[in-house]
């Protein structure tokens, strides 16, 4: 069975890989260019462990194949600091002890960090609503989302 | 409360985790995150039977497929005596162990390993995997605990005889043990009552759903000297459980923790280390091996189901007379549910004089039951407190008036035999009272629950070492996985302890070459007994540091006294001795002996009971059975908290899994005896838009054993919140809801029913 090349963009320079037909974009990313940081907690879309951004499109990475991103660019949590500068969602989950376990940690700020983009003031209602797809089996919930709102605060007074 | 009158200068703060920036970039390395050059990946082979005789495994296409490497099957694991040793949370028989991580000759479960093997890629491992012949005879099976406890149930293990009744049994059963216990004589009390309730209750098995699968890599050299990485409860566990279950010498394993993405009591016990090493020796190559989110609902955890009975007795004025409660627990397919461990919690929080508590282990054709969070109190706490509820009804007593009437205090006799020390369960009662959730406006359809529950949280063995650096910072090195922001909280001690910043400190998990044994994290331990002996090691190091001080200043070490991280001589010296830092003392220290260092090993005893109480607000949706939290409040005990926002999310954290388990959460077996919802579409973990904030409430009645007053706090949340939940909907539903969980069907056919 052979490999098929893709060229793709990921957080921002350009990258190219062998990719199995079956392999996901999660299985690429951990196991071809060393991105862990995206995690696999079910593999089917349910937990939204491994969420990375597609074209600007928050995805869950184990339901696109690798193939599918040929030409395309990908935005995953390692690349959400700039440089040594955390993202304020990652300083104020610091901040306010947002994780536990911190597996979840990576899908969650890489989707909340979405929702911020599209919405700089959102409801607390609208922040349980867009995180309803990242499980945390931790936390129950309340630190992250006291987190989000208090990131979405901090945002919008910069 | 809280921390008005902080006396310390690092205890009671909320500092950055040390481990946090790495995860909050995704640099920090998880179980599945780590591989070697070379590696190999294993898969296992899993029985599709829920209860079947393994005829015959025939592998030859399988190893002759390009790409493989290496299979094991159970006859590479050695035979060991069938016996309880200590061990996790509960006592361990290893023979199970290694039966469960392998079937020998019967599959007694679906999903339960019958083959492994290890190719160079996944998909061939795969492919391997369907060119393995296994030729079962499939048995007769038995999923549900009394079915299984009946007369003329498929019998699962031959040899299985019912311990704790007289005259032993001459046939062998699926009721694995009795136990009895109890306290003054029940009968008579409930003579003396003028009320009493009496029902019986079921919950389902629950998953301790980690986000994070099971996964290892195993490296074996060819003098035989094991490397394990990963995700687990306790690394000298895992070395443990691999040395007795292949025969190997401690010191020939060096287990290395990654960190640990949630394990809940889940990861107390070993599924894929063992077959990584036997793999890793077979093919010579690194092996990883990363289980899938169905394999880890078929094969590893849950906590038991239940089908339990309770009666209470009260006098008029709801003075308890007597309690009595009948306990069938799921042990899964090998014995050791916590049956017991729900016989001594359940009536716990109450000074009861007249109890009885009768507890049934029961096996079945499902995945071993593994700890889960305060096993085996949940589930007889529901029954517990929905009785309590029921009977304020009757008495016409609000319910947490009925629980200040009988809570346990400092003195009672537990029926497990304890006499409680200082313990804060009547706090948590009052806190709750006071509360202004407990007494806000209700809605129509709306209704408020009330629960209390305990947990004993343990101390044991836990090393840790404390050593100074020469610039006058310190490192911290214990043998616990971090599961929660237990770093922090080591650092917080050490930090306090020393006099130093808390920001100096750099604590460390180390693996099993790097520290002394340490029992693994669960039992709300960390905190309390590894906490310990940080502040034990701390204490020696600040002790050495005095020592260096007085041959600097040449005088006995009494004359040094220790205090806001710099040697102060004690009494008049201050003209000819100036104050000595810490750092002072580290740069000199080559002058004065050497490296600076503390390093302990104890077993803690004195870990502070916990209790709590939880405070539940619904809205029933009469139309389609749908409950909605509206409001939700945890109030416990906490003893100190070190790092308040942490003990906060252990708090938050518990108290969901509960409303998960009491709504929504149950492992579904079809008639062939598989399960049918083993992903997270279908095994339906609350999610953010299910809930509402959960507020907490801290009371820290100081534990005498710690310190700085530690209690474990992880695990009593979990305890009261299945009967806050249901006691809630059964007062705005105006019917008992005895059966978890209650999902929409459920309830509406309680609706149905009035
Ligand atoms: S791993 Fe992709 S959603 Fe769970
Ligand atoms: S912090 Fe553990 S799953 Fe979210």
């Amino acid at each position: 069975m052979s490999k098929h090349h893709i060229t793709a963009t990921v957080n921002g320079e350009a990258v190219e890989f062998l990719c199995e037909t079956q392999a996901t974009l999660l299985d690429v990313l951990r196991d071809e260019l060393g991105l862990t940081g995206a995690k696999e907690g079910c593999g089917s879309g349910d937990c939204g462990a491994c969420s990375v951004m597609l074209n600007g499109r928050l995805v869950c990475s184990c339901l696109v194949l690798g193939c599918e991103v040929d030409g395309h660019s990908i935005d995953t949590i390692e690349g959400v600091a700039e440089g040594a500068v955390l993202h304020p969602l990652q300083q104020v989950f610091l901040e306010e002890a947002a994780l536990q376990c911190g597996i979840c940690t990576p899908g969650i700020i890489v989707a909340a960090k979405a929702l911020l983009e599209k919405n700089t003031d959102p409801s607390e209602e609208e922040i349980r609503y867009w995180l309803a797809g990242n499980l945390c089996r931790c936390t129950g919930y309340d630190k992250i989302i006291r987190a989000v709102q208090k990131a979405a605060t901090v945002m919008r007074e910069a | 409360m809280g921390n008005e009158e902080n006396q310390y200068k690092v205890i009671g703060t909320r500092p950055i985790r040390p481990d946090g920036v790495d995860k909050v970039t995704g640099r920090a390395a998880f179980g599945a995150d780590f591989s070697l050059p070379g590696t190999i990946v294993g898969r296992v082979l899993r029985s599709p039977h829920a209860h079947a005789r393994i005829k015959s495994i025939d592998a030859k296409l399988a190893l002759a497929l390009p790409g493989v490497r290496a299979m094991v099957t159970g006859a590479d694991f050695p035979e060991l005596p069938d016996e309880i040793t200590a061990g996790g949370e509960a006592p361990v028989n290893f023979r199970d162990v290694s039966h469960n991580v392998m079937a020998r000759a019967k599959a007694l479960y679906e999903g339960h390993a019958v083959a492994a093997v290890a190719a160079t890629t996944a998909a061939i491992a795969e492919q391997a995997l369907a060119l393995i012949k296994v030729e079962y005879e499939v048995l007769p099976h038995v999923i549900d605990v009394r079915d299984a406890a009946a007369d003329g149930a498929p019998v699962l293990h031959e040899t299985m005889f019912t311990s704790g009744v007289e005259p032993a049994p001459k046939k062998p059963s699926n009721v694995a043990g009795r136990t009895e216990m109890g306290l003054g004589n029940v009968e008579e009390g409930f003579a003396a009552a003028d009320v009493t309730v009496e029902r019986e209750y079921t919950t389902q098995a629950v998953h301790q759903g980690y986000i994070e699968p099971h996964a290892c890599v195993a490296s074996v050299t060819t003098d035989g000297q094991a490397t394990v990485w990963s995700t687990s409860q306790g690394q000298f566990m895992v070395r443990e459980f691999c040395s007795r279950l292949l025969g190997m010498d401690r010191a020939a394993i060096r287990v290395v923790p990654s960190e640990i993405g949630g394990g809940f009591g889940g990861k107390t016990t070993v599924y894929l280390e063992p077959l990584a090493i036997a793999l890793a020796k077979k093919s010579g190559k690194p092996v990883k091996m990363v289980m899938t989110r169905d394999e880890v609902f078929r094969a590893t955890g849950p906590t038991s189901g239940a089908s339990m009975k309770v009666k209470l007795g009260a006098k008029r004025d709801g003075t308890l007379t007597a309690g009595d409660m009948t306990l069938y627990y799921q042990a899964g397919a090998f014995a050791g549910g916590p049956a017991m461990l729900g016989c001594m919690t359940g009536f716990a929080p109450y000074a009861l004089t007249n109890a009885r508590a009768v507890g049934y282990d029961v096996v079945s054709n499902r995945p071993k039951a593994a700890a889960y969070r305060a096993p085996g109190a949940p589930m007889a706490a529901f029954a517990v407190e929905s009785a309590m509820d029921e009977l304020a009804q009757k008495l016409g007593m609000d319910p947490i008036e009925l629980r200040l009437k009988n809570a346990a205090k400092k003195g009672t006799r537990a029926i497990y035999g304890v006499k409680f020390p200082e313990i804060g369960f009547v706090e948590t009662l009052e806190a709750a009272k006071k509360h202004p959730h407990y007494s806000a406006p209700l809605g129509p359809n709306q209704a408020r629950g009330v629960a209390s529950g305990f947990w004993f949280n343990i101390g044991g063995q836990s090393s840790a070492a404390v050593h100074v650096n020469e610039d006058g910072t310190a490192e911290v090195v214990t043998g616990n996985p971090d599961i929660g922001g237990s770093r922090a909280s080591m650092a917080m001690m050490a930090a306090e302890v020393l006099g130093i910043e808390y920001s100096k400190v750099k604590p460390t998990v180390g693996d099993t070459g790097q520290i002394g044994y340490s029992f693994l994290t669960g039992g709300s331990r960390v905190t309390f007994a590894t906490g310990k002996a940080v502040c034990e090691a701390a204490q020696a190091t600040v002790n050495e540091l005095r020592a260096r001080a007085a041959k600097l200043w040449e005088c006995p070490i009494e004359d040094v006294e220790w205090k806001d991280g710099a040697a102060h001589p004690v009494g008049g010296q201050t003209d000819t001795r100036t104050v000595l830092s810490l750092a002072e003392l580290a740069e000199s220290a080559a002058k004065t002996g050497g490296p600076i260092s503390g390093a302990v090993g104890i077993n803690a005893a004195g870990a502070g009971a916990g209790f709590g109480t939880q405070i539940c607000d619904v809205e029933i949706d009469p139309e389609t059975g749908k409950v909605t939290v509206l409001r939700y409040t945890v109030v416990q005990d906490v003893g100190r908290a070190i790092h308040p926002a942490y003990v906060e999310g252990q708090l938050q954290g518990g108290a969901v899994q509960g409303i998960g388990w009491a709504l929504n959460e149950e492992y579904v077996y079809d008639g062939n005896g598989r399960l049918d919802n083993p992903g997270f579409l279908d095994y339906r973990m609350p999610v953010a838009s299910d809930l509402p904030m959960i507020d907490t409430v801290m009371i820290e009645v100081p534990n005498p054993g710690h310190p700085f007053g530690v209690r474990g706090v992880g695990e009593t949340p979990i305890v009261p919140p299945l009967a806050a939940v249901a006691n809630a909907v059964s007062r705005a539903a105006k019917v008992r809801l005895a059966d978890l969980p209650i999902s929409p069907p459920r309830l509406l056919a309680a609706l149905d029913g009035k």
